[in-house]
Formats: C-alpha cells, sequence, structure tokens
C-alpha cells in the first residue's frame, strides 16, 4: 500500500534519513523502531508530506505522492498523529476531532456526529466538552489518535501515541490500537514500547543512524545482531553472544 | 446553520433598529451611523484577525480603497452610486487576495504580517495622496444629491436602517463562520496552522478565503463612509485610525467572537462621547480614554468584554447549580 523508495534527507551536510526503503502492507500493522536521534520521525515527515525529501520517493497504491504537500495526502487517506502532541488549544476536545470530521463531511451536524462515535471509539467520550488544554499527557494522546481517525483514513501514521503513558493506560491503549486495525485501517506506528510492538506488530523495520538496520518479525529482529548493536552499542552482540546469554526480546 | 443560530443576531439588529425612531437627537443619529461604520470596518478585521488569527495593521488598506472606489466612480465617471459600492467591495476583495497572496505564501505571520499590512495601508496613502484622479491632497467631493439611486438620505434614520442592515450581514456571516466547515478550518488554522494541515485543511486557501471576506467588509463600511460624509482624503481613507478602529474594537469586544466587533465598537465610541461631553474642551481625551481602556480590557479581561460576559454567565450558572465548576465526568 504505502512504499517508501531510498527516502534520503539530509539537513546542510547531516544525513538524517539515509536510503531508507520500506513498505507497508494493506491491512497491517507495521512498526518502526530505533533508538533515539536515529531518524524515525523524520522518515513519518516525510511519507506525511511536512518535509520535503533530498532523495526518493513516497508512493500510495503506485500513485508517486512525493510532491504532494500534507493535506492533499490527507484528502488521500493517510492521517498522522505528532509525537509532540498539537492540540487545537483553544477548542473543545468535541470540536478539535470535528475539524478532522470535517474532511469528509461538510455539514456541521454530520461531522460534529462523526466526531462523537470517533471519540466513543479512542474513549474520550466523557470529555467531550472539556477544552482540550485540560487534558491529561494520556487524554491528548488519545485526542491525536481521534482527530487522526475522525478523518477516516486508510493509513493511520502513529507518531509514539503510547510514549508518556503509564503501564495501565498503555494496557487500555493497545487494544484500542488493534480494534482500529480490525476495522481495515493499515497501521504504521513508530514505538518505543517494546512491550506494545511486540505485542501489535506483525513487520517492524528498524533504523538506526538513519539506516534501515533489519526488518521482519518482532521476534526476528530483536534477535538481529545489528539491532542489539543499535541500542546496546558496538560490539555488545558479540559479547552477549560470548556471554551465554540468549538474545530475546 | 439552522434558523435557531440566527435567532441572536437578528434579536441584537432589531434593539438597534428600534433606537433611532425614539426620537433621538440629530447628534446620537450621528453617533449610531458612525459606530456602526466602525463596527462594520471591525467586523472585517475580526473574521481574519479574530477568527483566523492573522492581526493585520492595515485594514485602511481595504476601507480606503472601498472609498476611494465608491468616489472616484462617482465623481469622474458618473456611475451609480449602488454600482460604486459593488465596485468598491469588489476593488477591495482584490487589494485584500493581492495583499494576502504575497504575505501567505512567503509565510508571514504574527508581527510580521502585522508589519506588511502597515506597510500596504501606508504605500496605499502616499500614492492617494499624489495621483491626480484620487484628487491629491484636496480629496475628493462627492456631490450632496440625496436619493435612493445615490445612497443618500435626508433623514439620518434611514442612512441609520441602510448601515445597520450590512452590520446584521457582518453578524451573519460572523455567527456561519461558528456553524461551518469553512470557519472550523480557519479557526483551526488560527490555533496550530501545521495539525490542521495534517488533517487536510489547506491553510494557503483557508487564509486566502478569510482575507477576502475580512475585505470585503472593510471595503463596505469604506463605501458607505464616502456616501455618509461625502468627502474623503488620503489620511481618511487610508490613514491609520481606520486600521486602529477596526483592531480595537474586536480586541475590546471579544476577537473572535460573533458580537465583539459590535460590543466593543459601542463601547469605545459610546465611552469616548461621553468623556467628551464631560470633558469637551480637551482636545484627544476621547483617545486617551480608548488606551486606558484598551490596557484595562487587556490586563483583566482577555477575550474581551464578549468573554467576560460569557465568564460571568457560566459563573452565575454554576452559583444557580450549587456546585463547583467543571467536575470530573
Amino acid at each position: 500500500m504505502l512504499v517508501a523508495e531510498g527516502l534520503t534527507k539530509k539537513f546542510s551536510g547531516l544525513v538524517a534519513v539515509d536510503e531508507v526503503s520500506l513498505a507497508v502492507a494493506e491491512g497491517s500493522l507495521t512498526g518502526l523502531i530505533g533508538p533515539n536521534g536515529a531518524g524515525k520521525t523524520t522518515v513519518f515527515a516525510m511519507l506525511a508530506g511536512f518535509l520535503h525529501p533530498t532523495g526518493g520517493r513516497v508512493l500510495l497504491d503506485g500513485a508517486d505522492l512525493t510532491d504532494e504537500p500534507p493535506y492533499r495526502r490527507a484528502r488521500r487517506g493517510i492521517a498522522r498523529t505528532f509525537q509532540i502532541t498539537q492540540p487545537f488549544a483553544g477548542l473543545s476536545v468535541h470540536e478539535n476531532i470535528a475539524v478532522g470530521a470535517y474532511l469528509r463531511h461538510a455539514r456541521r451536524a454530520d461531522a460534529m456526529d462523526r466526531a462523537a462515535a470517533v471519540a466513543e471509539r479512542v474513549g474520550l467520550s466523557h470529555e467531550l466538552d472539556k477544552p482540550a488544554a485540560a487534558l491529561t499527557v494520556a487524554g491528548r494522546k488519545r485526542l491525536e489518535v481521534a482527530r487522526a481517525l475522525a478523518t477516516e483514513p486508510r493509513l493511520l501514521l502513529l507518531d509514539e501515541v503510547l510514549a508518556g503513558l503509564n503501564p495501565s493506560e498503555v494496557r487500555d491503549m493497545i487494544p484500542v490500537l488493534r480494534a482500529i486495525r480490525d476495522d481495515g485501517v493499515t497501521i504504521f506506528m513508530i514505538e518505543h514500547i517494546m512491550q506494545a510492538v511486540m505485542n501489535l506488530c506483525e513487520t517492524v523495520y528498524v533504523i538506526a543512524q538513519g539506516r534501515l538496520v533489519a526488518a521482519g518479525t518482532p521476534q526476528h529482529v530483536c534477535a538481529e545482531p545489528q539491532v542489539i548493536e543499535a541500542y546496546l552499542g558496538h560490539g555488545a552482540a558479540a559479547r552477549i553472544a560470548a556471554g551465554g546469554v540468549h538474545a530475546r526480546g | 446553520m439552522t434558523a435557531t443560530d440566527l435567532l441572536r443576531p437578528l434579536l441584537v439588529v432589531a434593539v438597534f433598529a428600534v433606537v433611532p425612531w425614539l426620537g433621538v437627537s440629530n447628534a446620537t443619529l450621528n453617533f449610531l451611523v458612525y459606530m456602526l461604520i466602525v463596527a462594520l470596518a471591525a467586523q472585517g478585521w475580526n473574521i481574519l484577525g479574530g477568527f483566523g488569527g492573522q492581526y493585520s495593521f492595515g485594514h485602511a488598506a481595504f476601507f480606503g480603497t472601498g472609498a476611494y472606489a465608491t468616489a472616484i466612480l462617482q465623481v469622474q465617471l458618473g456611475v451609480n452610486a449602488w454600482v460604486g459600492l459593488v465596485c468598491g467591495v469588489a476593488a477591495g476583495v482584490a487589494v485584500g487576495l493581492f495583499v494576502g497572496f504575497l504575505s501567505f505564501r512567503s509565510g508571514l505571520r504574527g508581527s510580521y504580517f502585522a508589519l506588511v499590512t502597515l506597510a500596504f495601508a501606508e504605500v496605499f496613502r502616499v500614492v492617494a495622496n499624489a495621483a491626480g484622479f484620487t484628487g491629491g491632497a484636496a480629496g475628493l467631493l462627492i456631490r450632496l444629491e440625496p436619493g435612493v439611486a445615490t445612497l443618500q438620505f435626508a433623514d439620518r434614520r434611514i442612512t441609520c436602517m441602510l448601515v445597520l442592515g450590512f452590520v446584521g450581514l457582518g453578524l451573519v456571516i460572523s455567527t456561519w463562520l461558528t456553524r461551518s466547515r469553512f470557519g472550523a478550518h480557519l479557526i483551526a488554522v488560527r490555533e496550530n496552522e501545521q495539525a490542521a494541515e495534517a488533517l487536510g485543511v489547506d491553510p494557503m486557501r483557508v487564509k486566502l478565503g478569510a482575507i477576502a471576506l475580512s475585505a470585503a467588509l472593510t471595503a463596505l463600511a469604506g463605501c458607505l463612509y464616502a456616501q455618509y460624509f461625502l468627502f474623503i482624503d488620503a489620511t481618511i481613507a487610508y490613514g491609520p485610525w481606520i486600521s486602529v478602529e477596526a483592531l480595537l474594537a474586536p480586541l475590546v469586544g471579544g476577537a473572535g467572537t460573533v458580537f465583539g466587533p459590535l460590543i466593543g465598537a459601542l463601547a469605545l465610541h459610546g465611552l469616548g462621547e461621553a468623556t467628551k461631553g464631560i470633558a469637551g474642551s480637551v482636545p484627544g481625551i476621547d483617545l486617551v480614554v480608548f488606551g486606558v481602556v484598551l490596557i484595562l480590557v487587556i490586563a483583566f479581561l482577555p477575550g474581551g468584554l464578549m468573554g467576560g460576559l460569557a465568564r460571568l454567565a457560566g459563573r452565575l450558572r454554576t452559583i444557580a447549580r450549587g456546585r463547583r465548576p467543571a467536575v470530573e465526568a
């Protein structure tokens, strides 16, 4: 469904993302992991159109999106959330979600109904009338998902929607994400919390220092020496193997 | 937008419509017409600045273009005043789109946008002051010729109704913004442009739509001003005074609210007139009052008079219910 070919982003000499190619299959739940500063969010920004790649292409169902602005991609069915939540602070939760719903519903009544239904799905129905600025971190993360979901996307790009949540909030959120996927929305997510990645994703891409170092099932990827080294440092995989410790996720 | 949404604007217009027929003095009528023209210009500013968050310091560019277009068409070309009015609004929209396209395309926001609009208004003022067809520094005098075709009425109450009708139109447009997709997109762009774009909003298109609508209302105010006072020159039409009036009224009344500009204009000019009545001989005393009011509102009433009223209503409601506000659900 979504294909990135040789995506490269240079910020005046610094190569943030280097020739990353990946594919997200229709109906899948795919993950993107990597240590801090690996370039995950930069990849997402290029997929959603907020950054123009220095090289490479982004394709959705074979159509080249590389030069399209974010709002066009949203209309094609790509929705993203922001790692640092970006609520419309002056508006209520309901109105926040309605802005997303207006993409497919021109009438206010329809958009507001749709927004209320989406809020129900992500567990925000009790906070509809609250100002968005009054939400907790967990609430804001849910609002990010709700707003993106209200655009009725085919592909949802989730940038660390579980980061900053406590373990019980993470446990609450995982079934929500799975239900969204089961309704036919393809999900591509950046995540740090391995419990969630192992639990949710069928395919995982790992990037480190801007390069793709591994891809495959979560179990397979976690055993890859390159992945262990990316997280634990050069030579770590060899030391673990020598020490007899079985490397597992 | 439903019929019930229009109830409040209609009610407010009805209240204002009754006043002129209560046997008030000519001076009061004059005050009302002038205040309503300022309110109309302020409603224009409020669309772009209040709902859209793009603070312009140069709405004189639209006001003056409306005023000059109507005046020139009538004086130099003998065109009917109504046609002049329509052309004036169209010219204002054209200037709005021109200024908007240039500044939004280069991504100007906040104080940079404010400065660019101020610069545009000043350029227009200088050019109008120098050019021949605008009457130069002598200005333009529209011939006094009362009649429906010339949009001049010997009875000021009729003028008052006419201007009020357009202010009512401004209220309807503002109400529509609070109940429509375009309005939601505009407010989303004000709150967070990047997040809006991620949700499929084209910020450039939304902002251009807003500046066109904004310029149309303010240009309309300029046309009505020319038609009522029958004289304009560069300092009246393109002077900074109207840019300041257009943004002061919404800020005092409540930026981004439907009734803010009208309430703000009424409060400011009502207070201004009252001060002139008390300390009449001191020149510019009403401007001193404007300054003090603005400082007080910004310090104590963020959200303006409408914001203050909303908070007061909320507090009264909670007192009536006898419990503390916003308890966790």
